[in-house]
């Protein structure tokens, strides 16, 4: 059973991969919303830290949303979508699948670029690991819960702006705890639970919203 | 479907469901309006001034009914939405999609209230507290519920979408209660469902009940009526529509239109799915 995933997988790697602006604009995406911030709000090497964590945490979970925009968009739109449906494999597991692939090759970037950003921003040393590892466990939840969005809003009028309406609220949580990891990494406080927190969060979604994103896709293509 | 035995499943069927409310809403409106005028003048006249903030906190009796309102809409909202999804009652999906407006209409109003005793007690109408945030919060998933609804063409289908969504929102309300409880919070602690007893006067206590109960019997009534107005507006020609319309609904027709809606939802087992 795993065969035919693993070879899904594969597929739109290399469709990602193919494609190579996608990754690059959503990659420049991130580091333009972050480069907003020091423009915004002024040079001042203290001011900016204390906005860190908050700054490339927002601009990786609009990255995130935008780069979910078109997930099963065209798929859907030529027919692979209806075939995967069809497939004896569960509609489940081809979406986890789906959502695996993208977000090694649009979310993963983004946490290996993090420390970078988070150090000209300000952040030192523990807390830019901090960062990453609050990232690594929170983009893939970001990518689980936008995935249900994309899914809902597939084919539906002003399906982007719908779907940041319909998703942000629920980046809510993932949110609090990834900044706020860092932030316990700033004040020197222990950041563990935070991110062990992070971690259960992800414990839940990986079984639980595959489900959801299979239900999603069942009402878009009845 | 075994289920036909169920007396109270015979209003699963838009006609059924249209007369019940017609004989129930004439009943619901007066009564909230009492349950309003009593609440409001225990409120506003018997209870005792409170010894910290004075008159200001006499805006609790609109702001807590309001509060638990928001909620307990959601909660209701996902209710019918897994109902819809499981069974494929259409009447669940009408009554989803006629409370979402009153439940943002109560999250609103209590986010509204909210500031203004926020300005007397705390001295802004605003701040980034944990239990305003997360009604915020609530506001927006209800506002998604009722975007996602409206958008799609096909109204069974946008029902769908949006059934799950409210159920993906209402799994993640408490997660989202609990990490912006745990965000921040300079909120006052709580003081009605205390094991030690309410710490208020009794007056206030009991202006409390009766504006919970005005709010409840008040949203009841408006659902109901805008639920019949969605349940006409789906089924236009039908026969039974018709002659609702026109304030003629007669028993037979019912039966009749109750029956087409059991056959209609009968063929759909438990692979009605896909």
């Amino acid at each position: 059973m795993m065969r035919p995933l693993w070879t899904l997988l594969q597929r739109d790697i290399s469709l990602i991969v193919t494609r190579r602006q996608d990754v690059l604009t959503v990659v420049a995406f991130f580091v333009i919303v972050i480069t907003l911030f020091p423009l915004a709000i002024g040079p001042e090497p203290e001011k900016l830290r204390t906005i860190a964590p908050g700054a490339v945490w927002v601009a990786a979970a609009l990255a995130s949303l935008i780069s979910l925009d078109r997930l099963f968009a065209d798929d859907w739109r030529d027919g692979t979508l209806e075939q995967l449906a069809l497939a004896p494999q569960p509609l489940a597991l081809t979406a986890l699948a789906k959502v695996i692939a993208h977000w090694l090759s649009l979310g993963l970037p983004l946490v290996i670029l993090s420390p970078a950003l988070g150090y000209s921003l300000g952040l030192q040393g523990i807390e830019l690991a901090v960062l990453a590892a609050s990232l690594l466990l929170g983009t893939p939840i970001l990518s689980l819960l936008g995935a249900v969005g994309a899914a809902m809003t597939l084919g539906v009028r002003g399906g982007g702006a719908l779907m940041a309406l319909l998703i942000l609220p629920l980046y809510v949580p993932v949110l609090i705890l990834g900044a706020g990891a860092v932030n316990e990494a700033m004040f020197a406080a222990p950041y563990q639970a935070h991110l062990s927190l992070l971690g259960a969060l992800l414990a839940v979604a990986l079984p639980l919203l595959p489900l959801a994103i299979a239900g999603a896709l069942r009402i878009t293509l009845d | 479907m075994k289920g036909r035995s169920i007396p109270w499943l015979k209003f699963t069927a838009p006609a059924s469901f249209y007369a019940l409310a017609q004989r129930l809403v004439p009943w619901l409106w007066p009564a909230a309006a009492l349950c309003a005028i009593a609440g409001l003048y225990m409120g506003f006249f018997v209870a005792p001034p409170d010894h910290q903030q004075g008159d200001a906190y006499r805006i609790l009796f609109i702001h807590v009914p309001t509060a638990w309102m928001g909620m307990l809409l959601y909660l209701l909202l996902a209710v019918y939405g897994a109902i819809f999804l499981v069974w494929r009652i259409k009447m669940a999906d009408i009554m989803a999609r006629a409370i979402a407006p009153t439940g943002a209409l109560m999250t609103f109003l209590s986010l509204w209230t909210g500031a203004l005793w926020g300005a007397p007690t705390w001295g802004t109408f605003w701040v980034w507290d944990a239990r305003l945030t997360s009604t915020l919060i609530l506001l927006f998933l209800f506002l998604g519920y009722m975007a996602l609804h409206a958008a799609s063409d096909d109204r069974e289908k946008g029902g769908r979408a949006a059934s799950l969504l409210a159920i993906v929102g209402a799994v993640n309300v408490p997660i989202i209660y609990f990490s912006v409880e745990w965000w921040y919070n300079l909120h006052q602690g709580v003081s009605v469902m205390r094991s030690d007893g309410p710490s208020m006067a009794d007056s206030m206590v009991a202006a409390l009940l009766l504006m919970i109960a005005a709010f409840w019997i008040y949203a009841g009534a408006v659902v109901l009526r805008r639920a019949q107005v969605e349940a006409l507006s789906r089924e236009p020609r039908t026969e039974w529509a018709q002659a609702a319309a026109v304030g003629r609904l007669t028993r037979d027709q019912r039966q009749r239109a109750a029956a087409d809606t059991a056959l209609d939802q009968q063929p759909l087992g438990p692979e009605g799915e896909a």
